[in-house]
């Protein structure tokens, strides 16, 4: 059997040629410090709360027609989810949070005190004509009934469970999603008949969905908070986005998403 | 045929890369062992979910693999001998879940067999029963991810197994059914067995059609992959504790199999090949 030819040829040569070099200009570009002076035009990327994603939509929009050379990149999810990644090195310039706690969770903090700029409300999210006749928590826990939730780290998981107890109902999830969107599409497509969400996403939903009111007296109200990382790269063009969302301006357009001021 | 290590000329750049790839393999774990909690090890272990979730994980990756074997040996054998039209279709269709994207096997059965999918809508007015966020919902989702491996093993096994062998049997009076058994399975049980620890340790490993499909609850649908994710938004070192686990039990079990059953016979291995 003849042996294969494994002397290194000049293709091979030159592929290591290549790696050599790359890894030299990885090197190269670990050394280098950041400059001092930031570009306050400098493109960020904001980490917001699932349930800010239509409304923060509207505001990046919003404040790139104002600020042509900052490009906003938009990222949603869990906001325990969101600080965890921050906390992994992500490169959030701004995070906007749907609780506190998990704005506490920031490691090594925030620049400057973070801000509150939306408040919220819970409601229960059905089917649209409400097939099971959901009128209020106490039919969360009946066996017919396919409730899902989220983990208590996620805030609307947290929050559910606050107005489930003050109400004294003992409810059953029967899935902990990933975030307020996750049991959203979970009612939307129809796999669960009910779930404990915020107006806005009720809004959000339009027609595929409808909700069903929790009274104020059992409700929980939500604070968002909103603030700069202490790891941020761009931190003084994510201080003007910060501002833009606590403005006039902004609070508008929250508010048209159904979010109140706090 | 084997020649001794020592007597092959190594090229130089050759060893560099493949040094270059096996640390690229190898650093991840360190990484993650470096940054291990020695001492919250048990703690995190006896925890209740930790235990749920690697007991459902234990017993839903385990039906996962009885149930490819059970279809997927079949499977593999209408693959490797009937020849039919459309026969590459079938074999592609039945392998796409190995090279999707899991998450989207995950949609694909929401969509089929949720609770107002095609087929989905029928299993619950007629039977009653719902798939999603049920353990069984789980052990359909890993299936679906893990079958392939064990079809292209076993039918690459069955291709390679010689039919004179099965046909001299039946001129012998061997019945098919005797034949399969005792002639045709002994010969492909390597393979057989390849191909259910692969199955299995895709199905160990199942994460994106689990969470798209069956939901995420501790004790239910909430597999070792799930928690592990989960956790390290939550508490980062019980999710390495978690990883570690997982880790363990799949290398041991590569460890062992590739000595007793995919390594250490290189004469029959040999011989098979045509």
């Amino acid at each position: 059997m003849p042996r294969p030819d494994i002397r290194p040829t000049h293709r091979l040569r030159s592929a290591i040629g290549l790696l050599g070099s790359a890894a030299l200009l990885v090197t190269a570009s670990c050394g280098e410090r950041q400059a001092p002076v930031q570009d306050p035009d400098a493109s960020i990327t904001v980490f917001a709360a699932a349930s800010l994603t239509a409304a923060f939509q509207e505001i990046g929009a919003a404040y790139t027609a104002a600020h042509p050379k900052t490009e906003v990149t938009l990222s949603f999810g869990a906001s325990s989810e969101l600080v965890a990644q921050i906390n992994q090195g992500a490169p959030a310039d701004v995070f906007a949070s749907a609780d506190e706690k998990n704005m506490g969770k920031l490691e090594p903090g925030s620049v400057g005190e973070p801000a509150d700029f939306a408040t919220n409300r819970l409601e229960i999210i059905v089917a649209p004509g409400n097939p099971k006749r959901i009128l209020g928590l106490a039919d969360l826990g009946r066996s017919d009934v396919v409730f899902v939730s989220a983990s208590s780290e996620v805030p609307i998981g947290r929050y559910a469970q606050q107005a489930l107890d003050a109400a004294g109902v003992s409810a059953t999830p029967k899935s902990l999603e990933a975030s307020v969107k996750g049991i959203v599409s979970k009612v939307v497509l129809g796999e669960a008949d009910a779930g404990i969400v915020y107006v806005t996403d009720v809004l959000a939903a339009g027609s595929k969905a409808q909700g069903v009111e929790i009274p104020a007296a059992v409700n929980v109200v939500a604070t968002y908070p909103i603030a700069v990382p202490a790891s941020a790269k761009h931190s003084d063009s994510a201080g003007r986005f910060v501002a833009f969302v606590l403005s006039a301006a902004g609070k508008q357009i929250l508010a048209k998403y159904g979010f109140g001021t706090p | 045929m084997r020649r001794r290590a020592g007597r092959d000329r190594v090229a130089a750049p050759a060893l560099v890369l493949a040094v270059l790839a096996v640390s690229f393999f190898t650093l991840p774990f360190v990484g993650l062992l470096w940054r291990m909690p020695w001492t919250r090890v048990w703690g995190v272990l006896s925890s209740h979910d930790a235990r749920s979730a690697l007991a459902l994980s234990l017993e839903t990756s385990l039906i996962a693999a009885a149930l490819s074997a059970l279809l997927g040996v079949p499977l593999a054998w209408l693959l490797a001998k009937i020849d039919f039209p459309g026969r590459s279709i079938v074999r592609a269709l039945s392998t796409l879940s190995m090279v999707l994207p899991p998450v989207v096997g995950g949609v694909a059965l929401f969509f089929s067999y949720g609770r107002r999918g095609l087929f989905g809508q029928y299993l619950d007015g007629w039977f009653g029963i719902t798939l999603p966020f049920t353990t069984a919902g789980v052990v359909v989702a890993q299936t679906f991810v893990a079958m392939p491996f064990l079809v292209l093993t076993v039918e690459a096994a069955i291709r390679q197994h010689d039919p004179r062998v099965d046909e001299a049997a039946r001129t012998l009076g061997a019945s098919p059914g005797y034949v399969f058994r005792r002639v045709t399975l002994p010969a492909i049980k390597p393979a057989l067995v390849a191909g259910l620890v692969l199955a299995w340790a895709r199905a160990l490993g199942e994460f994106g059609a689990t969470i798209t499909f069956a939901g995420n609850f501790p004790g239910r649908t909430q597999t070792m992959p799930l928690a592990t994710y989960l956790a390290l938004e939550s508490d980062p070192e019980s999710a390495l504790v978690l990883s570690l686990v997982l880790i363990v039990v799949s290398f041991a079990v590569l460890l062992s199999l590739r000595d007793r059953w995919l390594g250490s016979r290189p004469a029959e291995a040999a011989a098979v090949t045509p």
